[in-house]
């Protein structure tokens, strides 16, 4: 056996070792999404349901009002899609341009008479039921949502579609990220002293330092999220500390707003933190400091020049930790924020379950995913991939 | 060694797969009242019939159910409480089973024309503004006083969402009870009720679970809260508060009993809602929390004092108003969309 089929093996050994890995990060990773990717830009629903009318459409010229055939499809399809109970699918989708479509689509549905052969005019009877259908606004929207593919759902997530809420995502955006980075700055702030001293103590008393960081990480965050709720409320046990103390006479606002958001959010997050940034420190050698010391430094110079330079990769490390799960937060916003602090997630999630529009959930998740990846390949610019040790 | 094999990894793919056989769920609306439904409903079901009957709970909105139909086999809920409107956009869209109504009792059996075509009378709530009499002795006398915060300050607790609010801040703006549903129907109209809203957003705080008004309520957390009427009386016996109800300007709302469509347990959905609906099950319910009944003979049998304490009783019906499921059926989603985007500013 030549040196190099004894490689050649143990390669192939390699690869099926971690074959089972690959295919299921395949299969649980990178097919959902790619799927959720193309769910973002597909657009099917509505030529599914209104066949004839995309097809009468089809030969529109757009200036004027279409002609009556484009009438008698539309009225086809929505008595066939009342038949079916698919018109609300076809209305949510024509909604999406505007959501007065949704209703004039639904209610048309709804109001078509039973019998229609007696009708000879179909302009006159649609018309008559919902008036929108005289204008060509509506039809323009039919037009645009034949699929099969839309860029509407993207440009709702960037507020570029011009309608009168548009700019609601590119604010949530906004807000994840102002949130996400406060509570990061916080953690780091607080994850110094506390690493610190996790670093320097020794014997029993540093595995219950460590034990009463670690205990909150095991505990779930559903349950600590709300144990803020009762400790924080206005009859909480702070503000009666508060208020017993005399540092304050009426109780403090801290839940149901960003105040409550940041401590729990920052309590969530601290130990990962804290984490990287002990390990740095611990495998920082004391002497260090002290040939600083004895080189002339100050303290405030050793610590500038000579510590904060090599626990740096920890602490950003734990920075970019705390920052990528602060983005995806969701439980403790909604249990702790107000409607005004809610980030990203919980309007994926809200298009997910409750408004159905899977289409913009996908976009804004493709945003949030974009964005991300953008700041992680401008941290690795940065401070380099090597450095970020935990 | 082999067969063993076999046999654990046939163990885990029939605990991953979906249950195909899986026991008939009834979703209702979670906490107290659901564990009353459970002593009057479910658990004599179960005892009657021996069927096995899961339970979850849910705190409303069309989208869930829409999300669960398009979830195809995974869907795992068969019998589902709803309010009016979601009964009848869901049967339009074919969410639900059509019911033959002989099956679960008849026509006649019920409140006139409360039986759908896809849904039987669950449950009569009123949803009202509750306040603990132990801080307000005197109590709001209309939704203006409700949303006047200089003269009850303090947090409102309101329903996340656009119904039943922008009713309510059109009475607290003027507008009378039989109107609500009139002035809402223009643009100008929901503008109004949103500029009300809008001006006292900063003391709002919003609710999702039937549970969490008297939770709200109780830690001191809110002044006033919307609530359905039955949750205040179960937190005032439990806990011995003194939480009171304001009656005025309240909405009276039917819950319907629907079934899911595609359900794999339809034939025992449809036992079930016979069963629901029997007279000598919805005679025990008004005095578990104090909700109307559907039934017509139950509702005949309740004692008048009892009846009276009812959100069905006329003097109640006088003061509220009746939620108009055509109107809702019309502008939820587009309402649901323009409420997300309000409230998130």
């Amino acid at each position: 056996m030549t040196i190099d089929s004894a490689a050649m093996r143990s390669n192939i050994v390699g690869l099926a070792l971690i074959a089972p890995l690959v295919i299921f990060l395949a299969f649980t990773f990178l097919v959902p999404l790619g799927r959720m990717l193309v769910l973002s830009v597909s657009d099917t629903e509505l030529a599914a349901i209104m066949p004839r009318s995309v097809i009468a459409l089809a030969s529109w010229d757009g200036e004027t009002l279409p002609d009556e055939e484009a009438f008698a499809a539309v009225a086809a399809d929505l008595a066939a899609a009342r038949e079916d109970r698919t018109a609300g699918t076809a209305a949510r989708r024509l909604g999406y341009a505007s959501a007065e479509w949704r209703t004039v689509l639904s209610s048309t549905a709804r109001s078509l008479p039973d019998d229609a052969s007696s009708i000879t005019n179909w302009q006159d009877t649609l018309v008559s039921i919902e008036p929108a259908w005289g204008q060509a606004k509506i039809w323009h929207a039919l037009a645009e949502a034949r699929g099969p593919f839309t860029d509407i759902h993207v440009l709702t997530a960037l507020g570029m579609d011009g309608g009168p809420d548009s700019g609601l995502y590119v604010n949530v955006l906004v807000r994840t990220f102002v949130i996400a980075i406060s509570a990061t700055a916080i953690c780091l702030l607080l994850a110094m002293p506390a690493a610190y001293l996790l670093s320097s103590v020794s014997g029993p008393l540093a595995g219950l330092l460590m034990l009463t960081l670690l205990l909150p990480l095991w505990t779930s965050v559903l349950v600590r999220s709300t144990s803020w709720l009762v400790i924080l409320q206005k009859n909480g046990i702070l503000n009666q500390i508060l208020m017993a103390l005399r540092i304050t006479n009426a109780p403090l606002d801290l839940i149901y707003n960003r105040t409550g958001v940041l401590i729990a959010l920052t309590h969530v997050l601290l130990p990962y933190a804290v984490l990287p940034l002990y390990a740095a420190m611990k495998s920082l050698p004391k002497s260090q400091m002290q040939a600083s010391r004895s080189l002339g430094g100050g303290p405030l110079s050793g610590f500038f020049r000579v510590y904060l330079p090599q626990v740096l990769p920890g602490l950003s490390a734990g920075g970019l930790m705390v920052f990528i799960l602060a983005l995806g937060y969701y439980i403790t916003p909604l249990l702790l924020g107000g409607q005004g602090d809610q980030m990203l997630p919980f309007y994926i999630a809200y298009n997910t379950l409750q408004a159905l529009n899977w289409g913009l959930a996908a976009s804004l998740a493709g945003g949030l995913l974009i964005v991300t990846v953008i700041l992680y390949l401008l941290y690795v610019r940065l401070v380099g991939v090597e450095r970020v040790r935990v | 060694m082999m067969k063993h094999t076999v046999v654990a990894v046939a163990a885990l793919l029939a605990a991953i797969a979906p249950a195909a056989a899986r026991d008939l769920t009834v979703v209702s609306w979670g906490g107290v009242f659901q564990d009353a439904q459970r002593e009057v409903y479910f658990d004599p079901f179960r005892e009657e019939t021996g069927i096995p009957l899961a339970e979850d709970s849910w705190d409303g909105g069309i989208g869930v159910l829409r999300t669960k139909i398009e979830a195809g086999d995974a869907n795992n809920w068969d019998v589902v409480e709803v309010e009016a409107e979601e009964e009848a956009l869901g049967c339009e869209e074919g969410l639900f089973e059509v019911i033959d109504p002989a099956l679960v009792g008849g026509v006649d059996q019920y409140i006139e024309g409360s039986v759908t075509e896809c849904g039987v009378p669950a449950n009569i709530a009123a949803i009202v503004a509750a306040y603990d009499g132990a801080v307000f002795p005197e109590g709001p006398q209309s939704w203006a006083d409700v949303f006047d915060t200089a003269k009850y300050p303090g947090k409102r607790a309101f329903r996340s969402g656009p119904k039943m609010n922008l009713e309510f801040a059109l009475m607290a703006d003027g507008v009378a009870p039989a109107d609500v549903y009139t002035v809402l129907s223009t643009p100008e109209g929901v503008d109004r009720a949103f500029a009300k809203l809008d001006s006292i957003k900063d003391d709002i705080v919003w609710w999702t679970s039937g549970n969490q008004p008297m939770q709200l309520l109780g830690s001191g957390e809110v002044a006033f809260t919307t609530t359905y009427n039955g949750r205040v009386a179960a937190a005032n016996l439990e806990n011995s508060r003194d939480f009171r109800i304001m009656w005025e300007g309240g909405a009276l709302n039917v819950d319907s009993w629907v079934i899911l469509r595609g359900s794999p347990n339809k034939d025992n959905a449809i036992k079930l809602l016979d069963f629901l609906g029997r007279a000598d099950r919805q005679v025990e319910w008004p005095s578990k929390l104090g909700y109307g009944v559907g039934n017509v003979e139950a509702q005949a049998q309740l004692p008048a004092e009892l009846a009276e304490t009812l959100p069905t009783s006329p003097e109640h019906l006088e003061a509220g108003i009746k939620i108009d499921a055509n109107f809702w059926i019309r502008n939820i989603d587009a309402l649901n969309e323009r409420f997300a985007s309000w409230s998130s500013q």
